[in-house]
């Protein structure tokens, strides 16, 4: 049972083959063996989404899926927002518009942002408050984080 | 180029933002992973720890000769308790650390965990403020029978002459459920050998890295230099990683033991169960007041759960002592009665949580004020008015000195741009309609950017306080600051690199702040209190205050002027009695490089400061709106407004982040969250299913205004900022519930103030419906 | 906070799904979103020896409509139903629903079938499964069958399902225009699991009158529990906010309602009666909009 599988997944545009016992989750998979620490663990139970990635485009939680089931899968993670030096939308907005302090909740926010945005680009104001309720922030009272987000969003849409 | 005053962007954004933050759980490649065994029992004797044949289990006995962590203070009101760094012979609380395994992978040692068996026979657990101080209550420990581990008391001679003469005599009976800061990383250390020079390397989660270090090396009985602690990114603490958790010196003693690199990763399970805790008091105040509304005196009764054990360094005094000190907040108080009890339970140890007790008094206050007003027929604003302290520096019963603060201007602006009057209005209409809404007003002050005096009079044998700075220039004209602060999200790099640049005429791209690690960082106390901006900001200021005059001088002489003529500004030096403009570039290099020139650069230019204010009073006024469910008894926030008052403002952007912070940890305290035990003393709330951490869809828009008193109490006019939204946002949310429900004639007392209670209220002045 | 071992398959099909299930049995679950089976797992609340995969399961995540039915895979996702998945009332009722389970990104992953055969008291879908007498299919080796809604939800996390079957679709009923649907819950924080829920369908006839009701309470016992004495009442009736009122302040009265650290039996009682007058009146606010239709 603690039998190691090889798995072939897609992070960032690299093809990652890793080894991993089934019980490993995606989470734990892109941090500890693709060494991409830049996805959190905040609760490993699904509420507060520090974990959040992308998986074939949708924002789900690292958290609560497993390595083996991302096989053949395309992961994207916070540290494939940027195009090289250049900056994200999102990035460049929470930045401008101080959405963070211990940057330990952002890679989620900015994952959980870059789902939604890309699925709804025109998304409404209450749509976005809903959707970005999704995740914790411990240091913002998130309001700099929605700001950003609306910023972003409206710098995508151009 | 004034760089104090500008929201700037912050230079911690970029590394965090593309995923390149160095928390600690990131630097834990390749060590062995710790698990402990923790009690499932909150009260018991240990009769055994049986594992099966080939697991290796640590235990305290193997641990040899360590000591207890037991923080002292030096009054007579103090019983010390040690903790054990394993719990040997009895648990004090469910969740208390036991034991500990080592494996690969934090899931096999999870999996090794699961095999040990703790063979624990149980004892009657005391949960609660109210059973610990029942007269026949079981000790927590032997030696506090009545369970009281620190008592503070003072009476002024008039109290009782108060109370006789008042024309108005108004209880409160305030209670606060406990709390956890949550910040969103957990605790965790990596410890790391060094066999070649038998040193250990702990990266961190923690606000207090060199007093974590003090006190590891004190628990082993270890030389300090043996050992280095660096706290990397760290994600959120608010009070939660100042204290030396018995985790820490027992990670460095496994890496010295196994001679070994080791890790824990707290979880959050772990973090509810004995990361420490806040908030659980029961303020009883009375309140003497004349016809006008004018308080004559105040009698008080404070109690705090402060756990099972003493948080080091600043101990179980903390948070009833600075209840007791600090209950009057912004208030004239002739007369102070107080007895504040430090009480014992078997629960996860309290330590400091942003606001430390005062959350809990203002609340307390705030009540008092509303009911006052009630009772001589006065508007909220009004008795608040007639007994807001307005000349300063006003002197506090017990001896606190407020400096110049605008508690009156702040709350009339806060009505202001609330609308008050048309809140009012809106109000009436909506009861027309059967609905319940409510504005709530919170005045409060904020002590902030206190050093050693604060702290020596509490009596404590670790008085922390004072911050040291050591500032230096290379020859290519950039700044390095060494500081005793810890930030973990406040920004402080980026606010510090503006004050710097502003002192020495530069552009704070050039200023590098160095924090955290204690092979780098003269001995400090870390970031909490509200302290850092005021503390490490002032000895920065006196730093590059002092390579500013090396410079100048340096300047001076290479400009054939006199060095008072010499400005530095955009990174040049140049004087009206010359026409050459130097880079800084160019003095700092004919600094190092021709030094035998420059005798006013001698040693280089480097300046050490330190800095150790009496401290400031910030002040703020909250206003609440809300709307009352009273089918369910969900509140709504609808708006939130704070006008602050923090002194000079460095980095306006970031002060307002950490305004919005506080508040939404404020909001979370009066609606949301409370740590539940059962009888048993077992935690009913560990996981973020059952603790309710608010998300976006709770928090309302928070609409911010400021006021700027300049002070003299601080080196750099800033006054402390990091804890004011969470001491205030509570009294705020509190008294606008009530406001919304007084025309039911229901009142709540107790914070967080859940749809069940409301109802429950409701109900109770309603008989039924 | 890391799960026990398991052993892992991902079947490729329901044949070879159903041999798995009929091997490992009790000691063996399925995994279908995972966002309620993973987090037990993490705590290891649940250590289930296999998991079984079934999101390779080809067939299981359309949503059709056929005869009378909505026929709803076990692997549709909770954001399928965000628009409606069929006209008229029931994809309304659905897709008033979905936005009160947990939140986005869980519904990017959680399914509908996963939902009912978890059998959480607090689950949405389970709800709307009791209220409009759902069938549930499931396949085993031994063959095929379907419960009623009512039968499959035995207690709190258990069901019918035996450790050999497979839940593989929910059929619910495809309510014509003259029906009035209405769903809400109380909850702490938005996307928490409620302190209680209610759903509401009324037909209405040509004259007015209520001709029949369905109404349902969740998360405040066991599993989701029917008002049939209440629907009795309703029926013949004209619907109005008085009547309404009346019949939803005798829900609380009716249930055995549990108690926890959330709320007691007390409050709960309460709260009965306020979401089953709330989703009645969101029920009623349809009628003039569907009486336009």
């Amino acid at each position: 049972m603690t039998e190691k599988r090889r798995i072939v997944l897609t992070v960032n545009g690299t093809e990652h083959a890793i080894a991993v016992e089934p019980r490993c989750t995606l989470a734990d998979a892109l941090r500890e063996e693709c060494r991409l620490t830049g996805t959190h663990l905040g609760c490993e139970h699904g509420v507060c989404g520090a974990c959040t990635v992308l998986v074939d485009g949708a924002a789900v939680r690292a958290c609560l899926m497993f390595a083996v089931q991302a096989e053949g899968r395309t992961v994207r993670t916070v540290e494939g927002l940027a195009e090289g030096d250049r900056m994200h939308p999102l990035q460049r907005a929470f930045q401008e518009h101080h959405g963070l302090q211990c940057g330990f909740c952002t890679p989620g926010f900015l994952m959980l942002a870059a789902g939604v945005l890309e699925e709804t680009p025109d998304i409404d104001d209450a749509g976005l408050r809903e959707a970005l309720s999704s995740n914790l922030c411990r240091c913002t009272g998130y309001q700099n984080i929605v700001k950003a987000v609306r910023a972003a969003a409206s710098e995508m849409r151009r | 180029m004034n760089w104090i005053g500008r929201s700037l962007p912050r230079i911690e954004d970029p590394a965090l933002l593309r995923g390149q933050g160095g928390f600690t759980a990131d630097l834990a490649a390749g060590a062995l992973r710790v698990s402990f065994l923790r009690s499932p029992l909150a009260c018991g004797r240990i009769l055994g720890i049986e594992a099966p044949e080939g697991v290796t289990v640590y235990t305290l006995a193997e641990m040899g000769d360590i000591r207890p962590i037991r923080p002292r203070l030096f009054r007579p009101d103090y019983v010390a308790v040690g903790q054990p760094v394993l719990a040997a012979d009895r648990v004090h609380f469910s969740g208390q650390a036991v034991a500990m395994v080592v494996a690969e992978t934090a899931a096999a040692a999870e999996d090794l965990a699961e095999q040990v068996f703790l063979d624990i026979e149980p004892e009657d657990p005391v949960i609660g403020l109210d059973a610990a101080l029942a007269p026949d209550a079981r000790p927590v420990h032997p030696e506090a029978p009545g369970n009281v581990l620190v008592e503070g008391q003072m009476r002024s001679p008039g109290l009782d002459a108060a109370f006789a003469a008042a024309a108005h005599v108004l209880e409160v009976d305030l209670r606060s459920g406990r709390q956890s800061a949550m910040p969103l990383e957990g605790r965790g250390g990596v410890a790391r050998f060094d066999a070649a020079t038998g040193r250990v390397t702990l990266h961190a989660s923690v606000q207090m890295p060199q007093m974590l270090r003090t006190g590891i090396a004190d628990t082993l009985g270890m030389r300090e230099a043996d050992l280095r602690v660096i706290a990397p990114d760290v994600g959120g603490g608010f009070g939660q990683k100042m204290s030396l958790f018995p985790e820490y010196p027992a990670l460095v003693w496994l890496a010295r033991h196994l001679r070994t690199d080791v890790a824990w990763i707290e979880d959050r399970r772990e973090n509810f169960l004995a990361a420490a805790h806040g908030r659980d008091q029961a303020f009883t105040v009375r309140g003497a007041f004349d016809a006008e509304g004018r308080l004559l005196g105040l009698d008080a009764d404070l109690r705090s759960d402060v756990g099972a054990f003493s948080c080091y360094p600043v101990t179980c005094g903390v948070e009833p002592l600075m209840a007791f000190a600090e209950l009057p907040g912004p208030y004239r108080v002739p007369e102070y009665g107080v007895r504040s009890r430090g009480v014992a339970t078997n629960s996860c140890m309290m330590a400091p949580y942003r606001g430390v007790s005062r959350p809990n008094l203002t609340l307390a206050m705030e009540r008092l004020m509303e009911r006052a007003a009630s009772a001589c027929g006065l508007a909220p604003e009004e008795i608040r008015r007639r007994n807001l302290v307005t000349a300063f520096p006003h002197r506090s019963p017990t001896g606190l000195v407020h400096d110049e603060g605008s508690y009156v201007a702040a709350m009339d602006l806060a009505l202001e741009i609330a609308d008050a009057p048309g809140f009012r209005a809106r109000q009436q209409a909506a009861r027309a309609e059967g609905r319940h809404l409510g504005l709530g007003l919170s005045v409060f002050s904020e002590r902030a950017g206190y050093g050693t005096p604060a702290f020596a009079a509490r009596a404590m044998e670790i008085v922390p306080g004072y911050e040291t700075v050591e500032c230096s220039m290379d020859p290519s004209g950039h700044v390095e600051l060494r500081i005793g602060a810890s930030p973990h999200g406040q920004g402080l790099k980026t606010s510090l690199g503006q004050l710097v640049a502003d002192e020495m005429g530069l552009t704070p791209d050039r200023v590098r702040v160095i924090s955290g690690d204690t092979d780098a960082v003269p001995y400090g106390w870390g970031t909490f209190a509200s302290r850092s901006m005021v503390i490490s900001g002032g000895a920065c200021k006196r730093a590059s205050a002092g390579i500013a005059t090396r410079l100048r001088g340096v300047a001076a002489r290479m400009l054939e002027v006199e060095p008072d003529s010499v400005t530095l500004e955009n990174g040049t030096a140049r004087s009206e009695a010359s026409n050459r403009v130097l880079d800084i570039g160019e003095i700092a290099r004919a600094a190092y490089h021709q030094s035998h020139r420059f005798p006013e650069a001698e040693g280089g230019l480097r300046q050490t400061a330190s800095y150790d204010p009496a401290g400031t009073f910030s002040n703020a006024c909250h206003i609440a709106l809300v709307e009352v469910d009273i089918d369910t008894g969900q509140v709504v926030i609808e708006r939130f407004f704070v006008v602050e008052d923090a002194g000079l403002l460095v980095n306006p952007m970031i002060v307002d982040g950490q305004i919005h912070g506080g508040v939404a940890q404020g909001i979370a305290n009066a609606l949301y969250e409370e740590v539940i035990y059962d009888a048993d003393g077992n935690l009913l709330t560990a996981s973020l299913a059952d603790y309710l951490v608010p998300t976006l869809a709770e928090i309302p828009d928070i609409e911010i205004a400021h006021l700027e008193t300049r002070t003299d109490a601080s080196e750099t006019r800033a006054k402390g900022v990091g804890e004011g939204g969470t001491i205030g946002a509570p009294a705020a949310v509190l008294n606008a519930i009530n406001d919304a429900l007084a025309p039911l004639g229901a009142a709540i007392e107790r914070v967080p103030a859940t749809p069940e209670r409301i109802r429950a209220a409701i109900r109770a002045a309603t008989g039924g419906t | 906070m890391k799960c026990a071992a398991f052993d892992y398959h991902r079947p490729a099909d329901t044949a070879e799904m159903l041999a798995r299930l009929a091997e490992h049995g009790p000691e063996a679950r399925v995994l279908a979103g995972g966002q309620s089976l993973v987090p037990a797992m993490n705590f290891r609340l649940l250590r289930p020896a296999v998991l079984l995969d079934a999101n390779a399961l080809p067939g299981l995540d359309r949503v059709q409509a056929d005869g009378d039915r909505l026929r709803i895979g076990a692997l549709v996702r909770h954001a399928a139903f965000h628009l409606p998945v069929a006209d008229g009332p029931l994809g309304r009722l659905l897709a008033r629903t979905v936005p009160y389970i947990a939140h986005y990104p869980i519904r990017q992953r959680g399914t509908f079938g996963g939902s009912l055969a978890h059998a959480d008291p607090a689950a949405e879908w389970c709800l709307i499964a009791v209220l409009l007498d759902a069938e549930v299919e499931m396949h085993s080796q031994r063959g095929v069958r379907s419960v009623p809604a009512d039968g499959f939800f035995r207690a709190s996390f258990t069901t019918d399902a035996a450790p050999d079957e497979l839940l593989t679709e929910v059929r619910l009923p495809l309510l014509g225009n003259d029906w009035h649907v209405g769903f809400y819950e109380f909850a702490r924080r938005a996307g928490d699991y409620a302190l209680a829920m209610a759903g509401a369908a009324l037909q209405i006839g040509r004259d007015g009158r209520i001709t029949a009701a369905r109404l349902a309470l969740g998360s405040v016992a066991g599993r989701p529990l029917r008002l049939t004495t209440l629907e009795a009442g309703l029926r013949g009736e004209l619907p109005g906010p008085d009547l309404l009122r009346e019949v939803a302040a005798g829900a609380g009265a009716l249930v055995e309602v549990s108690d926890d650290i959330h709320a007691s039996a007390a409050y709960r009682r309460d709260l009965c009666g306020v979401v089953l007058e709330r989703a009645l009146r969101q029920a009623l606010q349809s009628l003039p909009q569907d009486a336009a239709a």
